[in-house]
């Protein structure tokens, strides 16, 4: 300190107060107790990792390692060999990314019209679209398998994909952003003789470009992780999705626990790794689904 | 585009006629692609899900009318009642903790500064995992024999197949899961809670507790609402874990209402009875959504 002002003149800083003291440390025991907590709350994935590259043995060492001491690859390699991984990966890939482009873009459009265009009928549909959120589709699984079965889609990537698409949230999050654009950025851009779709596509998607990021990635990840209808719907073992796939060759393993965390660890890594980069998006996107945003 | 003259009122009726047609017609082009597949997956199943459980159809859905006689029998049926306490013991089991687990490490979460982001993340990751890959680290993690917890805590308990601990099992696991869901909704709304209300009542000589309960818990009350419907909903629903951990044993006592109707409709070929659950599953939510979206609107009111 350089100036020295009159009442502490001499002497060194005055002592903390007890309490201030106490409140320090407490806070300091807080804070301490909020990062054990966050470790032990990722401790089972880590746990899944080591234990996916520990040789086979090791897994079921008494007392266990928390470290591996041998690194092993094995697990993976036998796993990527000796079961359709690959092609249920490339199944999860092309069926999530499709069900991410045709949700958006579906949804995009809908909800423009709803939004911008001043027609009649609008106002009813908005409400049958609203009825959506209350239907539960897990109460109506067994109409809906007979349907999908009649049209000859089950064990079909089109029955795998069509039904994700008939949720009516993205719409409703896109109209409420539409919504707050002022109409008369659109009108101007008609006036020049622009058609509804360039009005959409040039002024007003730009403008949410980023709930459109944060959706995206938000839908990717619930499309990659859906379980329920992929379950249902794809019986040919060849055609599963990885979560569903997974389950199948972990039941065949039984106690081969390094190679049943080395499946799940594969199932798990484009998720983790989207919400590790994207994190802010994803918590945008999820606070949309939500309705706080 | 047509220009029209003022004072010419038949062509401007004309045009404007002609105009509404085009709106018409262009709102219904970029309607129709979504409208068309939520009519047919989501309106359409629903409608013959009500329609179904009034027949004996199997699983192609043909069958015979049959009235009232699915309702009848599933009234009187045993499992029935047991997959409707089991749902309700589960959602017990985890709604209210989940709740209150997600509020509590919201707020351990909010007074960290450089530590916060990397502590969300810890919480929230595991809501990103598929359901499959969460239950086999958790059936690892609690394995009988070999599993790490049993190791550490010296116990013996088969937890998924223990007729007791399957259900708290897989509501712990649950929460484990979706827990880092709740603490963003709650981290938002606490964030949203003006802090001149804090600083005010601090002037007041309020202080830890009763600042928490006479301002945050009141404030906070519509994002607690809204995350208790949201968690209800979804856990009558509850299918995944529990098919995926305990397949509804040891002896049904995790059979829950979805997978009563998921082994009478696909293991069965009861379609018809299996839509009967499904209806009584819909009504259920139903009347939550109902009730639960009027008590959302008085905490939006008060």
């Amino acid at each position: 300190m350089t100036t020295v002002s009159p009442t502490s003149s001499v002497t060194a800083r005055p002592p903390v107060p007890l309490g201030v003291r106490i409140a320090r440390l407490w806070g300091g025991v807080l804070t301490v107790l909020t990062v054990l907590l966050a470790l032990a709350w990722v401790f089972p994935m880590y746990w899944a990792v080591v234990t996916s590259v520990k040789p086979e043995n090791d897994t079921v060492a008494l007392p266990p390692t928390i470290w591996p001491q041998t690194f092993d690859f094995s697990s993976y390699t036998y796993i990527f060999q000796n079961s359709p991984l690959v092609r249920w990966y490339l199944n999860s890939v092309l069926t999530s990314v499709a069900i991410t482009i045709l949700v958006l873009l579906l949804s995009m459009l809908c909800a423009y019209a709803l939004s911008q265009i001043d027609f009649r009928g609008r106002s009813w549909l908005f409400w049958l679209i609203l009825i959506g959120f209350m239907i539960p589709f897990q109460a109506s699984l067994i109409p809906l398998f007979i349907f999908i079965n009649q049209l000859g889609l089950v064990n079909n990537y089109l029955g795998l994909i069509l039904p994700q698409l008939a949720a009516p949230i993205a719409v409703v999050i896109y109209k409420q952003f539409f919504d707050q654009i002022p109409p008369e950025l659109g009108d101007a851009a008609r006036m020049d003789g622009a058609s509804e779709a360039r009005v959409l596509f040039s002024i007003f998607l730009p403008l949410n470009w980023s709930i459109t990021v944060s959706l995206a990635i938000v839908t990717f990840i619930a499309a990659w992780n859906n379980f329920l209808w992929p379950f249902i719907v794809m019986n040919d073992t060849a055609k599963l999705t990885i979560p569903v796939g997974i389950t199948q060759v972990q039941s065949a393993y039984g106690v081969a626990y390094a190679k049943t965390m080395a499946t799940a660890v594969s199932a798990a890594f484009p998720t983790v790794i989207a919400y590790l980069i994207f994190q802010r998006r994803v918590t945008e996107g999820v606070m949309a689904a939500a309705g706080l945003k | 585009m047509l220009k029209t003259v003022p004072g010419k009122t038949d062509t401007q009726a004309v045009s404007k006629q002609v105009q509404a047609r085009q709106k018409w017609m262009t709102a219904a082009l970029m309607v129709a692609p979504f409208l068309i597949i939520y009519l047919l997956f989501l309106i359409y199943p629903t409608l013959r899900v009500i329609q179904l459980s009034f027949t004996n159809a199997d699983l192609n859905g043909s069958g015979r009318f049959t009235g009232l006689s699915n309702y009848i029998k599933l009234l009187h049926e045993p499992t029935f009642w047991n997959a409707l306490l089991n749902t309700l013991y589960f959602i017990l089991l985890t709604v209210i903790p989940n709740t209150l687990v997600g509020l509590g490490l919201a707020l351990l979460i909010l007074r960290l500064r450089r530590l916060k982001n990397f502590v969300l993340a810890a919480f929230f990751l595991p809501y990103v995992l598929p359901v499959s890959v969460v239950t086999s680290v958790w059936n690892w993690v609690l394995d009988s024999n070999f599993g790490l917890f049993n190791f550490l805590t010296g116990s013996t308990v088969t937890w998924f197949q223990d007729p007791v601990w399957a259900m708290p099992a897989v509501a712990f696991v649950t929460i484990w899961w979706t827990v880092g869901f709740n603490i963003l909704l709650f981290i938002a709304g606490l964030q949203s809670i003006s802090p001149d209300i804090y600083e005010a009542a601090a002037l007041d000589g309020a202080s830890g507790a009763r600042l928490f309960w006479s301002i945050t818990w009141p404030n906070l009350w519509p994002v607690t609402s809204l995350i208790l419907l949201l968690q209800l909903i979804a856990q009558f629903k509850i299918f995944d874990q529990i098919y995926l951990l305990t397949t509804g044993g040891p002896f049904d006592k995790t059979l829950v209402l979805l997978l009563y109707s998921y082994r009478e409709g696909f293991q069965q070929q009861h379609g018809g009875y299996a839509s009967t659950i499904g209806v009584v599953l819909m009504l259920i939510i139903l009347v939550v959504s109902a009730i639960q979206s009027k008590l959302l609107n008085r905490g939006n009111a008060a």
